[in-house]
């Protein structure tokens, strides 16, 4: 079969009908928009693992880590009396990076099997640490009492999800933009280099470790804001938004959509998210079973997820 | 301060049982293997039923839980595992992570999620006066068989000619190749002796962690630690990792409860900041 073939201007195009399309769910599907804007924020979460994981090449199984600690910083902060949402998610960011920069030292240095404990490992101490501090993070009940102030002080959280929706799918979108400006730029270029081959970038002068720290310390605060902002949708922040099975789920997202890809996230999410809805009633073991053997078959049969057979179709303008 | 030693060395030596053949896999065949609690569960669960449903005795149950396991962990090197060797670790991670949701997934729909019964045999019950110290019973055996394998391990892969081809395939497998040893035979023998002995562990833990379904999940970062602390490829690195994991785990649930599993995570953590590549790491790693 013939692949299709698309210009820049026309992948730009739809790009542009991607987000719009996102959008338009919130007039039509009204009754779905607590789902939508889990997608969206959940897309936001697997791109920022993508950034670590696909870009830089980071092996990375506690992502949780970053998106539990915003989700934790920003619904303490508005428990304790700083509502104001867009304020919460700077400060969420803020304490990401800096956590995710300072974490990058130990998880750089070290070969993948280290890496590997190494981000489970402080996973783990993180949820630990929050079912440990029950008087100050609710410990297994979660955290409850989060009043989110009005957005710009106009537009308050409704029972509908729809300024939720729409605050989301704000957010995620000026971040998408912010990683896809980042992974674009030299600076991307250079993490790509890394991934394929860490000698010859060491070898052209490249500082590797230095932008394999920066990369890491990024995507955690970019999985800190997607923390955040489910915090701030659902204003309540639960044990399990940090720990080992949310960094599975993330992974297994991000698999689904196809890693190393811009939209491999956003997609995964979508598919993910709505086949979770749909089989909502399904006993959870038997949905780990299916995961399971999806997880399976995506590596037996050949990795790249959706984005990957999709690109076996479609070929963009620029030579690859 | 003495029983808390001993409990710790008893608790350490499950996690040797368990975590040994981990570290055998992981260093010879570089595979991120996050699946090895399953052969574990695998062979607790196959001891429990026999034990509870066809009244097999304790030691052959034993037995039993090390050929299930050895089985289970062949089937699937021969399906899978061997499919991956030189693959990425994300594919071997997101593969052996599959493994477990599955294995979970289809003992909690033919067990129950709840935990699995066990009486212990008469001649392990009970306590023994051992240097003026009043210690269980079922730990002392468990230190016995941790020090057991510990010692058979040294000895088949220090003195006999398949120790010696596993020890050329760990430091160089190319050339192992080269000279004219079937590393993939090798590979598949080693996988599944490595499953059969955590299988081993996985019975011996039914009378001291307990089984269910979510038993690979719930231990899976002590095994992990212990072969990363240990450093994979070798036996003693993890004998000591475990060893000391199971010493600070019980001596920190015991002073400092509050603290619980954060202790281990810490010591982890500056363990390998320490050494990156294990205590005892593998000749041409240091």
């Amino acid at each position: 079969m013939k692949p299709l073939a698309l210009s820049p201007a026309r992948l730009r195009g739809v790009e542009v009908f991607f987000w719009l399309a996102l959008a338009s769910s919130f007039f039509l599907l009204p009754d779905k928009l607590t789902l939508m804007s889990q997608i969206v924020i959940f897309g936001l979460f697997a791109v920022s693992l993508d950034m670590a994981l696909g870009y830089a090449g980071i092996l990375t199984v506690g992502h949780a880590a970053f998106f539990g600690a915003g989700a934790y910083a920003a619904g303490l902060l508005a428990k304790h009396g700083w509502s104001e949402p867009f304020s919460g998610l700077l400060f969420a960011l803020l304490l990401c990076v800096a956590l995710g920069y300072v974490l990058s030292y130990l998880v750089v240095r070290g070969a993948d099997l280290t890496r590997l404990m190494i981000t489970i490992g402080v996973c783990m101490l993180l949820a630990e640490l929050a079912n440990r501090l029950s008087s100050i993070t609710g410990g297994t009940d979660g955290l409850q009492g989060v009043v989110i102030a009005p957005v710009l002080g106009l537009f308050e959280f409704d029972l509908y999800g729809k300024t939720a929706f729409a605050y989301a799918y704000g957010v995620v979108l000026v971040v998408f933009l912010g990683v896809r400006l980042v992974l674009r730029s030299p600076f991307g270029l250079t993490l790509r280099g890394i991934h394929d081959s860490r000698k010859r970038m060491l070898a052209i002068g490249s500082p590797v470790e230095a932008r394999l720290r920066l990369a890491y310390a990024l995507s955690a605060g970019v999985a800190g804001i997607a923390g955040a902002l489910l915090a701030q949708t659902t204003q309540f922040v639960g044990i399990e938004s940090i720990g080992f099975n949310r960094s599975a789920e993330v992974l297994i997202i991000l698999v689904l959509g196809g890693t190393g890809r811009l939209y491999g996230g956003m997609i995964g999410a979508i598919v993910y998210m709505l086949v979770h809805d749909w089989f909502a009633d399904l006993n959870p073991q038997y949905w780990m079973f299916w995961l399971g053997i999806f997880l399976i078959a995506a590596v037996m049969l050949g990795r790249g997820g959706i984005m990957g057979a999709l690109s076996r179709l479609v070929k963009t303008g620029r030579a690859s | 301060m003495g029983i808390v030693i001993f409990d710790g060395v008893a608790y350490g030596m499950l996690l040797f049982l368990i975590g040994v053949g981990l570290s055998i896999t992981m260093g010879l065949m570089n595979f991120v293997n996050l699946a090895h609690g399953t052969f574990a569960m695998v062979g607790g669960y196959a001891a429990s039923v026999l034990m509870n449903h066809f009244g097999v005795g304790f030691f052959p149950s034993l037995a039993a839980a090390f050929i299930a396991a050895a089985l289970v962990g062949a089937v699937l090197e021969f399906c899978f595992y061997r499919r991956l060797y030189r693959a990425h670790p994300l594919d071997q991670v997101l593969l052996s992570i599959g493994i477990v949701f599955v294995s979970v997934a289809v003992f909690t729909y033919f067990f129950g999620p709840t935990m699995q019964a066990f009486q212990l045999p008469p001649l392990l019950d009970g306590r023994v006066s051992l240097l003026g110290l009043e210690v269980g019973r079922y730990r002392l055996f468990l230190i016995l068989c941790g020090v057991a394998v510990l010692a058979a391990l040294l000895g088949v892969l220090g003195k006999t000619r398949y120790g010696a081809m596993v020890r050329a395939a760990v430091d160089n497998q190319r050339v192992a190749g080269g000279t004219g040893i079937h590393v993939q035979r090798l590979f598949f023998l080693t996988f599944s002796l490595g499953c059969g002995l955590a299988g081993l562990g996985g019975a011996l833990s039914l009378g001291m962690l307990g089984l269910e379904p979510s038993f690979p999940l719930k231990y899976l970062v002590y095994f992990l630690i212990v072969v990363c602390v240990g450093g994979a490829g070798t036996i003693t690195g993890p004998f000591v990792a475990a060893l000391l994991v199971g010493i600070v785990d019980v001596a920190g649930k015991y002073y400092l409860p509050e603290a619980g599993a954060f202790l281990i995570y810490v010591v982890m953590i500056i363990m390998l900041l320490a050494r990156p590549n294990g205590i005892i790491p593998r000749k041409g790693l240091a």
